[in-house]
């Protein structure tokens, strides 16, 4: 009855969307819809190998079991050692050398337009060629080995390190900065005294992911001949050894597992 | 009220415009004497910070003149700018220490104008500037954590970290944009005392933009008001009524009960 208390007054309509708006919801969905159904056709999926995945799983599985410990001390240890190596001097070399374009992006630090552009260009450009391709042209130039597979990872490394970098430069509060101009300071006093305090929790924090992460790039470059137990995986699967496969592949998963803890670790104790 | 010839700093017809043909500051001709606090008071949004930092031009002016030091600090190149603020300690707001750098560290850095950056980095100062920083943290109060980090301290240690950071420079001025706005009413006295106290020991001007009239009356030599972007009054903390208050800010209504 409580509603003859608002007798007279004509009830109003409300709606969250106007009609131009579901017109458009509605054609983001038609849209969304007809993508799948156009990328399904190109695919050629055939229904064939689809039912027989399951029966293919099992057997592969069969003859991975049991893996081959026996060859883990013979070579995949030392294959294995590589692939960590490549990771760890990769992003060493790649962290050196996005230092200095992540303080040339960075506009606060770096006040020349131009100078913030290239280097810019600079972070893109590395970071959009993948490290499997920077491999093939690094195993083209240095022959086969981990010296490719590390310059790979360094340089790939340099647009993701720069790029986080300069943007944890642009963050920083700018009272210290304009404290220590006040005080006369020049520009490199500044930015070690100013800008590096502030961002070196982000820089290690930084540093240990890209790391994190080219542990994992450092084992599929082998897959291109750029060292580490990529290439002993590679073999196994070329000469159809299965339980070596199934032992490399249970390796690397103790790797990467171990890799995750000790980042995580790190980053809880010191950062 | 002060000769020119002996002044410390002659600002003249200063103007700043942000935004092109809306001066914030129009025309500020001010002498400050070789000693002495200086307090600037106005309304929020009057210019009195940015009146402070066009000195040492954190601020660029728009036009006129800073005579500082025998020098028009306005027409000085990039070097010889930082050569001139390194006489020019400044105090803000907002302290503007390094956060997670430690109370020596962050006192030395007002040095950084003198020592190399390669020494600066690698924390070599001279043993002057390190005694000298352990005797400004002994007069500020805070030799107990010269090892802490400026993060750990509270507001009243940070500005007195910053007070000791300016002093650190051997400045011949000391500038100090709203020391006490981000401090209780008694550590906001501690801070002026402290700042009072070091400007007469130091025998230095100090020019203060402060909100609070009373601690303005209580702690400066001369008080100057600022209201839109010009000096309305300009004299002794005695010479200060409620018609000048009235000019300055504004209204009447917040006088009642208040300053009397």
């Amino acid at each position: 009855m409580s509603s003859e208390a608002v007798v007279g007054v004509v009830d109003r309509e409300w709606q969250r969307y106007s009609i131009g708006e579901r017109i458009a919801r509605f054609a983001v969905y038609i849209a969304i819809v007809a993508a799948v159904v156009l990328s399904i056709r190109s695919v050629e999926v055939i229904p064939d190998f689809i039912l027989d995945a399951p029966e293919q799983v099992v057997d592969l599985l069969k003859r991975m079991w049991p893996p081959d410990v026996a060859s883990y001390p013979q070579e995949i240890h030392a294959a294995l050692l590589d692939s960590l190596h490549i990771a760890t001097v990769g992003t060493a070399f790649g962290v050196l050398m996005a230092l200095p374009f992540g303080f040339l992006a960075a506009r606060n630090v770096t006040p020349w337009p131009w100078l913030n552009w290239v280097a810019r260009l600079v972070l893109i450009a590395t970071r959009s060629v993948n490290t499997l391709v920077f491999a093939l042209f690094f195993v083209a130039v240095f022959g086969p080995g981990a010296l490719a597979g590390t310059l790979a990872i360094a340089f790939h490394s340099i647009g993701f390190v720069g790029r986080l970098f300069s943007e944890a430069l642009e963050n920083t509060s700018p009272g210290p900065i304009e404290a220590l101009r006040a005080a006369g300071a020049p520009s490199a006093s500044v930015i070690s005294f100013g800008y590096w305090p502030q961002v070196v929790p982000a820089f290690w924090s930084l540093v240990l992911f890209r790391w994190d992460i080219n542990v994992r790039e450092s084992i599929v470059l082998g897959l291109v001949g750029a060292g580490g137990v990529g290439m002993a995986l590679d073999n196994a699967l070329n000469l159809f050894q299965w339980t070596r496969v199934s032992m490399i592949l249970l390796a690397i998963l103790g790797v990467v597992i171990a890799a995750e803890i000790a980042v995580t670790y790190i980053r809880k104790r010191v950062i | 009220m002060v000769d020119s010839s002996s002044a410390a700093l002659a600002i003249r017809g200063l103007v700043k415009a942000y935004v092109r043909g809306k001066p914030v500051l129009n025309g500020i001709t001010l002498d400050i004497a070789s000693n002495g606090i200086t307090a600037i008071i106005g309304p929020s949004g009057t210019g009195k910070s940015t009146l402070i930092r066009c000195i040492n031009r954190l601020v660029e002016p728009t036009s006129g003149d800073i005579v500082f030091e025998g020098r028009n600090l306005v027409t000085l190149n990039r070097s010889d700018l930082r050569a001139a603020r390194r006489q020019i300690g400044m105090v803000f707001q907002e302290y503007n220490l390094v956060e997670r750098l430690t109370v020596m560290e962050n006192v030395l850095s007002g040095r950084l104008g003198y020592v190399s950056p390669l020494k600066a980095w690698l924390r070599k100062f001279p043993s002057s500037d390190v005694n000298d920083a352990y005797a400004l943290l002994e007069t500020v109060g805070l030799t107990a954590q010269a090892h802490a980090r400026a993060d750990a301290l509270s507001g009243g240690q940070r500005q007195r970290v910053g007070i000791a950071r300016a002093l650190m420079q051997r400045p011949k001025l000391l500038l100090a944009d709203e020391p006490t706005s981000s401090l209780d009413p008694k550590t906001s006295v501690e801070i002026m005392t402290l700042m009072r106290d070091q400007s007469s020991a130091r025998g230095i001007p100090a020019i203060v933009n402060i909100h609070n009239v009373e601690l303005a009356r209580r702690f400066a030599t001369r008080i100057v008001g600022l209201s839109g972007g010009a000096v309305v009054f300009d004299d002794s903390p005695g010479a200060l009524n409620d018609a000048h208050l009235k000019q300055i800010y504004g209204g009447e209504s917040w006088l009642d009960g208040g300053a009397g």
